[in-house]
């Protein structure tokens, strides 16, 4: 049994395919796996990794920098403003993000902001290596 | 002086042919960027589409949270406005309009006594109100014909910061609205504090289709709190890509006319051309003529010595020549 999963993000349908399981890490809820006919869903998505396993068995794995996973029982939509397959992560690009967020936390350790760029490249640059 | 008319002329109709050639271009080059600016919005507005989704979910739960973005002042006072246009200008009245909107709003604001701030995205707001004298809070620029989202969460950064801190009661978002390819009109939308969930979940957009029943983690309140930060990413996102194909498609019209006006000058020049040449071919015409007949009125004068063959001594020189 299969269900349909789409990743969308505002600039575009990243991804959008039959998948048998998503596993995805919620805020305060811990990794959650969805397969079909979950119960109906909305849950809050920490900057993580998600894992679309398709039909063929293969498995899909995206950094998802926020947002949200809405389920019903015959489809998984992520909602977030940036994700990306972790195979595409340039690490070049996510080390100069965190050169970036580092300084700026050092400017003002308070900087919000900052701290989140700075644990999106993190995540970015883990999964890229543990790839 | 003969001809002089004319080669300043000549010169003059090559520069408009050239002025001619850039707007075709530009012409040519806003009309595609429009197609991809309109492609761009599509492409959003799946998302903006689900977030609104989630949020008539919640709605159905009944969540409404004392979230900072929803916080009504009791007294509106200071006012920041966010007001898009143009790096660029050559786009006929586009970044004036939404510049004239923002200015009457600014205006009326202060003639009630309230306080202002300026957000400019686009060189030319920052230009106009600096020039202007207005004290500008931020400028964002550098993408206003092509924005990402990234543009967008960095605008809505600092719109949050003024909002979240009380510096700001409300925020205005001034745009212009690309509503076809024949009309575009600015538009003056409040932006902050959001109205209440079920307000945004009854303007629609989302799928309809809410299930009800959904399980919510953290919670829904925890969700909402969330979402509201993405959504205001969403719709500032949204205005920025409606700005951008305004932005083109008034460029494209004024280019469009520029073409055809410079179509007509080189017309109007080319007539205005070929009259000084004819001018300058009858004056020569007269000219020679004239000399001629004055040649014709001198050998019935009394100085005949004067004229050519009489000052041709021929057979002087034949004499030299052959001894």
């Amino acid at each position: 049994m299969s269900f349909a999963v789409e990743f969308v993000s505002p600039e575009s349908l990243l991804y959008s395919g039959e998948s048998t399981q998503v596993v995805a890490r919620t805020r305060g809820g811990g990794e959650i796996a969805f397969l079909t006919g979950h119960e109906p869903f909305i849950g809050s998505l920490l900057a993580s990794e998600v894992r679309v396993t398709e039909v063929s068995g293969d498995i899909a794995s995206f950094a998802v920098r926020s947002g949200f996973v809405s389920v019903t029982g015959t489809s998984v939509t992520v909602l977030s403003d940036e994700a990306t397959l972790v195979d595409d992560i340039d690490v070049a690009v996510a080390k100069a993000d965190l050169d970036a967020a580092l300084e700026a936390l050092k400017a003002n350790e308070d900087d919000k902001f900052a701290a989140q760029d700075k644990q999106w490249a993190e995540l970015k640059l883990r999964l890229a290596s543990s790839d | 002086m003969p001809g002089g008319a004319e080669r300043i002329l000549r010169r003059r109709i090559g520069s408009v042919k050239n002025t001619k050639k850039i707007t075709r271009a530009m012409e040519l080059i806003a009309a595609t960027r429009v197609a991809r600016a309109q492609q761009r919005a599509r492409a959003a507005r799946p998302y903006s589409e689900q977030l609104t989704g989630v949020i008539e979910d919640l709605a159905a739960a009944g969540a409404d949270v004392d979230h900072p973005l929803l916080r009504q002042a009791e007294k509106v006072e200071r006012v920041a406005f966010v007001i898009c246009a143009g790096d660029r200008g050559l786009a006929g009245g586009y970044n004036s309009g939404v510049i004239r909107a923002a200015e009457a709003e600014i205006q009326a604001l202060r003639a009630a006594g309230g306080d202002y701030k300026i957000i400019a995205v686009g060189r030319k707001v920052n230009d106009y109100f600096t020039y202007r004298g207005f004290a500008i809070d931020t400028t964002f620029s550098g993408f206003t014909d092509n924005p990402s989202y990234e543009n967008a969460r960095e605008i809505a950064r600092r719109v949050r910061d003024l909002f979240d801190s009380g510096e700001v009661d409300q925020v205005e978002l001034i745009f212009t609205e690309f509503i076809s390819m024949g009309t575009q009109t600015p538009a003056v939308r409040r932006f902050l504090p959001l109205e209440s969930t079920e307000t945004i979940a009854k303007s629609g957009g989302g799928d309809a289709e809410a299930v009800a029943g959904y399980s919510f983690e953290p919670s829904p309140e925890g969700v909402l709190e969330d979402l509201l930060p993405r959504y205001v990413e969403a719709r500032l996102f949204a205005a920025l890509l409606d700005a951008a194909a305004s932005e083109h498609a008034n460029r494209q019209r004024a280019m469009k006319a520029a073409t055809e006006n410079a179509e007509d000058l080189i017309v109007k020049l080319s007539r205005e051309m070929n009259r000084a040449r004819q001018e300058s071919i009858t004056t020569e015409i007269m000219e020679i003529v004239s000399g001629a007949e004055s040649l014709g009125a001198d050998q019935q004068d009394a100085r005949t010595d004067l004229l050519i063959d009489h000052l041709n001594p021929d057979h002087l020189i034949a004499e030299h020549v052959h001894p």
